[in-house]
């Protein structure tokens, strides 16, 4: 009996245990609420189906989400990301809008590489900010989070940019072996970054630079210079999921683009289990997390529930996780069973911000 | 009495190294309006500035809020959505019929409340208040939307005439109700932070929190204290709001917390906590007033010019407090 119960509390102590429940008994109340909910159909060579619609619309918030995953785990964030998404998605479309063949493979690939070109750079000015000039991370990312919607504006010139490019269209839209492609994408890019992350060095350099970039810079890593990539992936995500949400609409609105997701990024890695305080990250986490953030909004949506109501039920989830995943929330209601200690009283320790 | 400065053997005046950053924005402000003046003739008028009190009263108050949050080395990103919900919420009992009065009560206690909530959330689950005022943000623009996907106009006789009221001189220069407010709070405001035992701990927790749990401060109290202060003033910029537009809108104050997060680290505040002026604050919304000004007389210049000025102050001043944070270490 004793080993059951050893067993349950594993299985109840896993880091994507509530996440992954919380995901199911969502898709679980969907299907009731509508039995339909979960199916799947074949049509014309491509699945269709809600749970298909859920994954190819959580793509580039999963993207986004993977880079945010990586600078919070280093003890970061990175609020300029939906920013990245509008100037991304801004600079691809324009470029395409001003060329006579819209349809031209090079034509999309030369818009996608200045795009990625510029989101780079501004990746790079982040993390400057942060590794080198040694600001907060929240404030100087929020730097270009308020600047760059200005940009995006100025690139389009305040205008909804439309295009009728069916490669670049492809990007959000297109299938590939009966699924969309952009599922494929956020795929391949969370295999590159578990790839990099767990199977070489960098995930642990990653994880002690978050626990103690002090610490780690005395063991011998370069802090500054891992700060520092981290805010580059987190831009070359997010513009790849600009070019995403500018492909599925065939257009680039420079305020709208992107808006919110940052928040959402955020909420999708503290939901995976991800400390906002660094030094641990958990990709897989991250996904659920992202998934959990997807089929909320398409239930909401579902329901007839306008969508700025459902940040409303974000609220409530994000709270309800946050608690759940909080020590001292979980020590005040286990200490009459497990003895707990209680938990210490000071109720934050800030980070200390170390210049590389 | 000058002679002090004289026969201290002093080769040069010595800048007080927490006034920097509000004295250079001081500097920068009188700079713009300088530039202002220089270019167009209609600048130098008095009403001009009275209009920048005027369109940004609302803004001053939620950003004096901030500047609590801020000084303990917190920040609250719910105060935009608080701001809409208040006005929604105003609107839409004043459009059932009920009292200015008790709709005034109603409106203002909503704020605290929520900021009250979310600082025993932050302090006794110990999550940061990052997230906790994120969900904070959420759910009050999700209310917005709950109460009405539209517009609500608001035709009540008491708000209507704070609306239009202008107290004014002979010359024709006036300001609205709002502006009287605004400056009531930043009295209120300023004083409390520098004369008395809340303002004191505040400074202490920011500086650094475990030292002021130490020395016996109520760190868990202060920390409470200031959302649920944060929260009263975003509500009381929210009737301001609605005095301003007269009506209650679900997207209205979007991103407003940024601006406000702005104008505060503009005005000197340390974003780590601990150091910063109610002063300073006010000298940073009207920064961002004059920058939104002169953009409107040039005319040339798209809005969206706005937002990439307000990115580069804020590059510039977090700048400076960071090489001053290094020179003085």
């Amino acid at each position: 009996m004793n080993d059951t119960m050893s067993r349950y509390r594993t299985m109840i102590g896993h880091r994507l245990f509530w996440p992954a429940a919380v995901l199911f008994v969502m898709l679980a109340a969907n299907t009731i609420y509508r039995p339909g909910f979960l199916s799947v159909e074949l049509k014309d060579g491509h699945l269709y189906g809600t749970p298909i619609d859920i994954l190819r619309l959580s793509a580039p918030l999963i993207l986004v989400a993977l880079g945010m995953t990586l600078v919070i785990s280093t003890g970061g964030i990175d609020l300029s990301v939906g920013s990245l998404c509008a100037i991304s998605g801004a600079i691809a479309c324009m470029y395409i809008s001003k060329q006579p063949d819209q349809n031209s493979l090079g034509v999309v690939v030369t818009a996608l590489a200045m795009a990625m070109g510029v989101a780079l750079v501004l990746g790079a000015w982040n993390g400057v900010l942060v590794a080198v000039i040694g600001i907060q991370p929240i404030i100087a990312t929020l730097i270009l989070m308020v600047a760059g919607r200005g940009l995006a504006q100025l690139i389009t010139e305040g205008q909804i940019i439309t295009i009728n490019s069916e490669p670049y269209r492809a990007i959000g839209l297109g299938h590939a072996l009966t699924l969309p492609l952009a599922i494929f994408i956020a795929l391949a890019a969370a295999l590159l970054v578990a790839a990099f992350t767990r199977r070489t060095a960098l995930g642990m350099i990653i994880e002690s630079v978050g626990g103690n970039a002090t610490a780690s810079r005395l063991a011998g890593i370069r802090s500054g210079r891992v700060i520092f990539l981290a805010y580059v992936i987190s831009a070359a995500c997010a513009a790849v999921a600009g070019f995403m949400m500018t492909a599925n609409v065939s257009s680039a609105d420079g305020n709208a683009a992107g808006l919110w997701v940052e928040l959402d990024a955020i909420l999708a890695v503290v939901i995976g289990g991800t400390s906002l305080a660094g030094g641990r990250f958990f990709l897989s986490g991250t996904i659920i997390g992202a998934l959990i953030i997807q089929t909320l909004t398409t239930t909401v949506y579902a329901m007839d529930i306008s969508p700025q109501t459902s940040l409303l039920f974000k609220a409530v989830v994000v709270i309800a996780v946050c608690l759940i995943q909080a020590p001292a929330f979980r020590a005040r209601f286990s200490r009459r069973r497990r003895n707990v200690p209680p938990p210490a009283t000071i109720a934050d320790k800030p980070k200390e911000q170390v210049p590389a | 009495m000058t002679t002090g400065t004289l026969t201290a053997g002093r080769t040069r005046f010595r800048l007080p190294r927490k006034q920097i950053p509000v004295l250079a924005t001081l500097a920068l402000l009188l700079v713009m309006y300088g530039i202002g003046v220089s270019q167009y003739t209609a600048f130098s008028n008095v009403q001009v500035i009275f209009n920048v009190f005027i369109d940004n009263g609302f803004l001053l108050v939620v950003a004096v809020g901030m500047t609590f949050v801020i000084l303990t080395g917190g920040i609250d990103l719910s105060v935009g959505s608080v701001v809409a919900m208040t006005a929604m919420v105003s609107a839409a009992l004043l459009q059932d019929g009920m009292p200015a009065a008790l709709v005034l009560v109603i409106a203002l206690l909503i704020g605290p409340t929520l900021g009250l909530l979310m600082g025993c959330v932050i302090h006794f689950f110990e999550i940061q208040p990052f997230i906790v005022t994120l969900a904070g943000m959420f759910f009050a623009r999700g209310m917005c939307t709950f109460i009405s996907g539209a517009s609500i106009p608001i035709t009540d006789g008491f708000w209507t005439s704070m609306s239009q009221e202008r107290i004014g001189n002979p010359q024709g220069n006036f300001v609205s109700i709002s502006v009287l407010i605004a400056f009531v709070v930043v009295c209120i405001a300023a004083y409390t932070l520098a004369y008395t035992r809340l303002g004191r701990n505040v400074y202490a927790i920011g500086g650094n929190p475990q030292s002021a749990l130490l020395m016996g401060l109520p760190v868990g109290r202060t920390r409470i204290a200031v959302y649920t202060i944060s929260g009263l003033c975003s509500a009381i910029g929210g009737i301001l709001l609605s005095f301003y537009t007269l009506s209650g809108a679900p997207l209205i104050a979007v991103g407003m917390e940024l601006d406000v997060i702005a104008a505060v680290v503009i005005g000197g505040t340390v974003l780590t906590g601990g150091a910063g002026y109610v002063f300073g604050t006010v000298l940073g919304v009207l920064v961002l007033g004059v920058i939104q000004t002169l953009i409107t007389f040039d005319g040339s210049l798209n809005s969206w010019w706005t937002k990439i000025v307000i990115g580069g102050l804020l590059f510039a001043f977090i700048l400076l407090q960071r090489l001053i944070g290094i020179r003085y270490k």
